[in-house]
């Protein structure tokens, strides 16, 4: 090879290793910060003050939703196998938000250690498949998220 | 000469690319449109709902392969860069320029069919997550890639700061691939992966169609550019006369 191509090749080359490493040591420090929730197992839960913002994530509790008689407001645990939250929101909930689904809610602990939710996100998995597959596997006793009740209802 | 030498020096020639990319540019476009057809029709109209996200579902056939695209095209980028970089070949710095409009067309699909998807399933259009942001940050870096290289009176001093940029961008690859990995994000971890696919496979096949048919229109789209570069810069060499002589 060229004297000179084989400079700039190795120059390059140390450009491209010397930004990896930066970014690499970037993203390890800042891997904290990366976390878009935190989940009710995590120690960090316990340590957070009430009235602090953050976002909680987990799978609503099975049986855990009990709805107001009028109104939109809504109860109900978030849960990791760890640990688990009670949480309140009042407003609009996602067409996916249903029993066993994964949840994304922001809000604050209050003094009685219940989430304030001021928003739910719903979480969707990597899992893609056609209801009457989901019907069998929810035979077979696979946990899958429950089927909509209004299945069939059209277009969401 | 070996058979890789020759070829890199053929691909290094402006006539012989021009030829080629004449040659190869209808059948890539007739495969994009014959797979993109059936791609589309299968994903929209034969493929069943989910069992979850119901019809939405749909959006997926044209939101993940943009999205694969969007990666795929800036890694390609970021060879031809490094090629041109090191070698200095004019046809290498021209198919990496060339590849940043498509790679940024594809990346803005991807955030646009995501928003769209993300607000009937999430509940929301937009989140700053890891995924989601690093994503919008390729855009960026897209954008950057293109600006620099009209930022230079010289072409090819800006085709070179170009590929530089684009090879310092190299290292969000892998944060946009492993974000949903490595911290919690409100995107879902990838379904389809070297091991397998959590895709059923009514719903997978119509997706790996859609991802064969961006590939062809990439390829096509990326010769188109090439080739109107390579006479506009030629315009005054022999093999261009030559083939107006010829065409007319």
């Amino acid at each position: 090879m060229h004297p000179l191509r084989k400079r700039r090749l190795i120059g390059l080359l140390v450009i491209l290793v010397g930004v990896g490493a930066a970014a690499a040591i970037t993203v390890w420090s800042l891997r904290q910060n990366m976390l878009f929730f935190i989940m009710p197992g995590d120690t960090a839960i316990q340590e957070m003050p009430a009235g602090r913002s953050f976002r909680l994530g987990g799978l609503v509790t099975p049986g855990s939703v009990t709805r107001a008689a009028d109104g939109l407001a809504v109860r109900f645990t978030v849960t990791d196998g760890e640990g688990s939250i009670d949480v309140t929101f009042d407003g609009i909930l996602p067409d996916l938000f249903r029993e066993g689904q994964g949840v994304i809610v922001r809000g604050a602990l209050d003094e009685s250690q219940v989430f304030q939710a001021t928003e739910v996100l719903a979480k969707h998995d990597e899992n893609y498949m056609p209801p009457e597959v989901a019907e069998a596997l929810a035979e077979k006793g696979h946990p899958l998220p429950t089927p909509p009740e209004t299945a069939g209802e059209g277009p969401r | 000469m070996s058979t890789v030498k020759r070829i890199f020096h053929q691909f290094g020639s402006p006539p012989w690319l021009f030829r080629f990319a004449g040659f190869a540019i209808p059948w890539l476009w007739a495969a994009c449109l014959g797979l993109g057809a059936w791609g589309l029709w299968w994903g929209l109209v034969k493929a069943p709902p989910d069992y979850l996200q119901g019809e939405s579902v749909r959006i997926m056939y044209l939101h993940v392969p943009s999205a694969w695209m969007s990666m795929g095209i800036y890694a390609g980028m970021a060879v031809f860069g490094f090629c041109a970089l090191v070698w200095r070949v004019r046809a290498a710095e021209v198919i990496a320029l060339a590849s940043a409009p498509v790679g940024a067309a594809f990346t803005l699909l991807a955030l646009v069919t995501g928003s769209l998807w993300g607000r009937p399933t999430w509940g929301t259009y937009w989140v700053w997550d890891a995924r989601l942001t690093s994503e919008l940050v390729l855009l960026f870096l897209y954008l950057g890639v293109m600006g620099l290289a009209a930022a230079f009176d010289e072409p090819r001093k800006g085709a070179r700061a170009a590929c530089l940029l684009a090879l310092v961008g190299l290292v969000n690859l892998p944060l946009i691939h492993y974000s949903v990995e490595w911290w919690n994000t409100l995107h879902q971890p990838a379904s389809v992966g070297v091991e397998g696919s959590s895709i059923h496979p009514s719903m997978l096949w119509p997706l790996l169609l859609m991802a064969l048919a961006t590939k062809f229109y990439y390829l096509a789209n990326l010769l188109t550019r090439t080739r109107l570069q390579l006479v506009v810069e030629n315009r005054k060499s022999r093999w261009v006369r030559d083939w107006v002589l010829e065409t007319r």
